[in-house]
């Protein structure tokens, strides 16, 4: 295969490796001629802000790529989490460490009841997670009445709510730390976690090759079972992150929140497929990919592009990835 | 001077790197049978296609009749009188239509006219079926209810609208019961007598003495020598197939055998397996033989947790098993290299290295990392041990030869010391090269004292490898010989569900007890 490739066999290998960073560039390099405001410190922390809870929710969608599945659900999990948050601060004022646990076991929760779907009743992935983000969605618009949650917001029984966001919890989505916004910090420490496991630690082998080949991975001695299980519970788990985040970000529970974001973690995972060659979900080309969107978005905002057209260029960025991808997986697997 | 009616000559054909035929040649009479031999990958489909017209050759030459002649596609193979009745009749025959239309398909499908005269139809078909002796066919009857003999017929009957002038017969018998094959040999006569000239490709040897008048050997895509059918004997024929090498192979070393290992008591599971019990000493290769469908594979997983067992008891080095899930068999030194090697035994878009070290990773993760460089040089020391063709231990599985891939889906239990290895049709889709250095290894297994089952329905290399073979039949065990008893013809018989007692009443020669498969 490598010997004797054609220039356009090369031409194909080198954008599948290095294509998505390219196109970074010249969007990067495109933008900063066009503007003084684009290639600052301050925009691009902002950038790096505005792309965190998306890109934690794309981390959760990776390791469910890994094992061969899929899970549409995590927009509803992150609303569920963005509204119980605020409401278990501002309705019950609840000490803060109960505010930042009981999300998360919400996102267990919602990632076990996916397992338990797909692994022990065998509904295909789409499906079952697809049911997920109706029910989790309809649920967490119950838990509210439909209303977003607000600092002394008035109740629905007479009277105002009781507590208040507190600092302490704020600072999560709009403190600094050294020099950088604490949400980014969050980010890139869970990036690089979740790179260090996927690519160089037992468990990270363990999923890539379940979702390679779930068959080979039995007679090998894995329980897939037990493996599916773990992936959708740490996609539920990063989704109620997310949704913590969000409200720490914005000081109150919207709701809704997740819903739009789910899409665009999706396709921030795709597009990490073509990333440096690797042609699978993998925890920095979902970064990158958040990152390429976000860049590209925020540069489109510099320029005063309508807002409405944006999903086009989100899409189109897609596609390309995709197509990078796709053809050279052609290419290196039609033999044989 | 009379031309043959077919003539290849120094046929070349090569797909990207792979060369499939070189200096292959062929050549057919008026009114004969020539027979193709060769094993799985020596080239005999790559070549029947290329005079089928589905390929065309790089070089060389096709005479028909001593003009030379390019086929292009099956339909210029057609125009020529030359027809192929596929193993897989199914693809060929409209299930839908009845047999009429299926023989005729080509004229209307292709033909001129609108309108299709159903009587015509019928009265033509019963015409073709007759002169294959086969007018009990009822010509109006959906094809989808016919035997797979009689769709073969069909087939046939289809090539002889055309006035075939050659017909190539691609394991015909396979799927064929005795007295079916019989039927079918008679028609081949008619057809013979008709100067039709009949390609006929098949594994069993017997039969191939039985109707062939030349035979043609090939090997590794190559002609390798062409016998007159009357003159020479099966063994001259399977060693020219086999080469030295692999009958050399194939002959029996003997080795020491040790204690009891496994023993498997009553063993019964939710479908296939009745009350099985046998057992395995340390340093003994067992051969499991049956047919397809006799329940090898259900046992050899059965044996390694993945099936449900009813009843019956497993023990392993004096150890009783209890095996839920493949796990708990990899834990008691159990090791399996299944048949459907791709699909379950290796994970062919990874690496060798990955696939190398996965079911031992904490063998080379003690501290919960990876370490990378264990675990090529571990998969170097598999590729040197077995011999395997690759220059690099990164390589994605996908690009290796099915020999290769076959010896990473044993090498890959190297990691680990296990006590018993299981293996399922390990020779399958492997080329003769890859085959010995399989038996290699297995036996090196063997006399460094570990227990080995192997699962086969090739029964001349099962007598080959084996200290002990076990017939299966219909999910049981139902015979045993010792390696000085065993022969073809006694475990075929055994395999086919038949008894000794009542064949050796019968004087009638029974074709299918001599069957050499290879």
């Amino acid at each position: 295969m490598k010997t004797g490739s054609s220039p356009k066999e090369k031409a194909i290998q080198f954008l599948f490796k290095y294509g998505a960073i390219a196109l970074l560039a010249i969007i990067i390099f495109y933008f900063s001629t066009v503007s003084d405001a684009f290639l600052t410190y301050g925009n691009f922390s902002d950038i790096m802000r505005s792309i965190s809870i998306v890109t934690l929710l794309a981390l959760g969608v990776t390791f469910t790529l890994v094992v061969d599945g899929f899970d549409l659900s995590v927009g509803s999990t992150m609303s569920l989490s963005t509204v119980v948050t605020a409401s278990l601060m501002v309705w019950y004022d609840m000490p803060l460490w109960l505010v930042l646990l009981l999300p998360l076991l919400i996102g267990v929760l919602a990632g076990a009841v996916n397992s338990f779907l797909i692994v022990v009743l065998g509904i295909p992935d789409l499906l079952a997670t697809l049911s997920m983000m109706y029910i989790v969605a309809g649920l967490h618009r119950t838990y509210t009445e439909g209303y977003s949650i607000y600092n002394n917001m008035p109740l629905t029984s007479g009277g105002t709510a009781p507590g208040q966001l507190s600092e302490a919890f704020l600072w999560i989505g709009q403190g600094q730390m050294l020099g950088l916004p604490v949400p980014v910090w969050i980010m890139v420490i869970l990036v690089l976690v979740s790179y260090l496991i996927l690519n160089h630690t037992r468990w990270g082998r363990v999923l890539y090759m379940t979702g390679g080949n779930a068959e080979a991975a039995t007679l090998s001695g894995v329980n897939v079972k037990k493996v599916k299980f773990t992936a959708y519970v740490v996609s539920g788990i990063f989704a109620s992150m997310a949704g913590i985040l969000f409200t720490a970000r914005v000081g109150s529970g919207q709701i809704d929140a997740g819903a739009p974001l789910m899409m665009e973690a999706v396709a921030a995972v795709f597009v990490g497929y073509s990333v440096l060659g690797a042609g699978k979900p993998n925890a920095l080309g979902t970064f990158f990919g958040a990152a390429v969107i976000g860049i590209l978005l925020n540069g489109l905002t510099i320029l005063n592009l309508p807002y409405y057209a944006f999903d086009i260029i989100k899409g189109g960025v897609l596609v390309a990835a995709l197509a990078v991808t796709y053809v050279y997986a052609k290419k290196k697997f039609s033999k044989s | 001077m009379e031309h043959p009616l077919l003539e290849m000559t120094a046929i070349r054909k090569s797909f990207g790197n792979v060369t499939a035929l070189e200096q292959a040649q062929f050549s057919l009479e008026k009114g004969e049978v020539h027979a193709l031999l060769g094993v799985n990958g020596a080239g005999k489909s790559t070549l029947m296609k290329i005079l089928s017209g589905v390929y065309s050759q790089d070089e060389g030459d096709i005479k028909l009749n001593g003009s030379p002649l390019q086929l292009r596609s099956p339909k210029e193979a057609k125009e020529q009188g030359i027809y192929t009745v596929y193993q897989e009749v199914d693809t060929a025959i409209v299930a839908e239509l009845s047999v009429a239309e299926n023989i005729l398909l080509d004229t209307f499908a292709g033909g001129s006219s609108f309108f299709i005269s159903q009587k015509k139809l019928y009265d033509d078909a019963r015409r073709v079926l007759k002169e294959l002796q086969s007018d009990n066919i009822a010509v109006g009857q959906k094809a989808a209810d016919l035997t797979l003999a009689e769709k073969q017929l069909v087939l046939i009957a289809r090539a002889l609208v055309h006035s075939a002038k050659i017909i190539i017969f691609d394991e015909p018998t396979a799927p064929l019961s005795l007295h079916e094959s019989a039927k079918l040999f008679s028609v081949i006569e008619g057809l013979k007598a008709q100067g039709v000239g009949c390609i006929f490709i098949s594994h069993r040897l017997p039969e191939v003495f039985e109707i062939g008048d030349r035979i043609t050997v090939m090997a590794e895509g190559k002609w390798v020598q062409t016998f007159d059918a009357k003159a020479a004997s099966q063994e001259e024929v399977v060693e020219s197939m086999l080469g030295a090498k692999l009958s050399n192979e194939l002959v029996h070393r003997d080795h020491e055998i040790g204690a009891p290992q496994l023993i498997v008591e009553g063993l019964s599971d939710e479908g296939k397996l009745k009350h099985l019990s046998f057992g395995a000493a340390a340093g003994e290769i067992v051969g499991v033989v049956g047919l397809v469908g006799a329940g090898k594979t259900e046992l050899a997983k059965a044996l390694f947790g993945e099936s449900k067992l009813t009843s019956g008891t497993i023990t392993l080095g004096g150890r009783a098993l209890k095996l839920k899930h493949p796990s708990d068999a990899i834990k008691a030194g159990i090791a399996l290299v299944p048949e459907e090697r791709r699909k379950e035994g290796l994970f062919v878009q990874e690496s060798l290295s990955a696939n190398a070290s996965f079911p031992n990773l904490r063998r080379f993760s003690p501290k919960f990392f990876m370490d990378k460089r264990a675990e090529r040089a571990f998969a170097k020391d598999i590729i040197g041990r077995l011999q395997i063709k690759t220059d690099n231990t990164e390589t994605p599985l996908i690009h290796l030869s099915g020999g290769n891939q076959q010896k990473v889906a044993i090498g890959k239990w190297m990691s680990l010391d296990s006590k018993l290895y299981l293996f399922d049709e390990p020779t399958k889709g492997v080329d003769i090269g890859a085959k010995v250095d399989i038996f290699k290894l297995i036996r090196q297994l063997a006399s460094s004292g570990k227990s080995c089952v192997y699962f086969s329905s090739e029964i001349h290399e099962a007598i080959g490898i084996s200290d002990r073979i076990l017939v299966m039949y219909n999910g049981q065990i139902v015979k045993e010989f010792s390696r000085q008893e065993a022969t073809q013809e006694r475990i075929l018989l055994y395999a086919s569900g038949g008894k000794e007692e009542r064949s050796e009443n019968r004087q009638q020669p029974e074709r299918k007890s001599h069957t050499v498969s290879v």
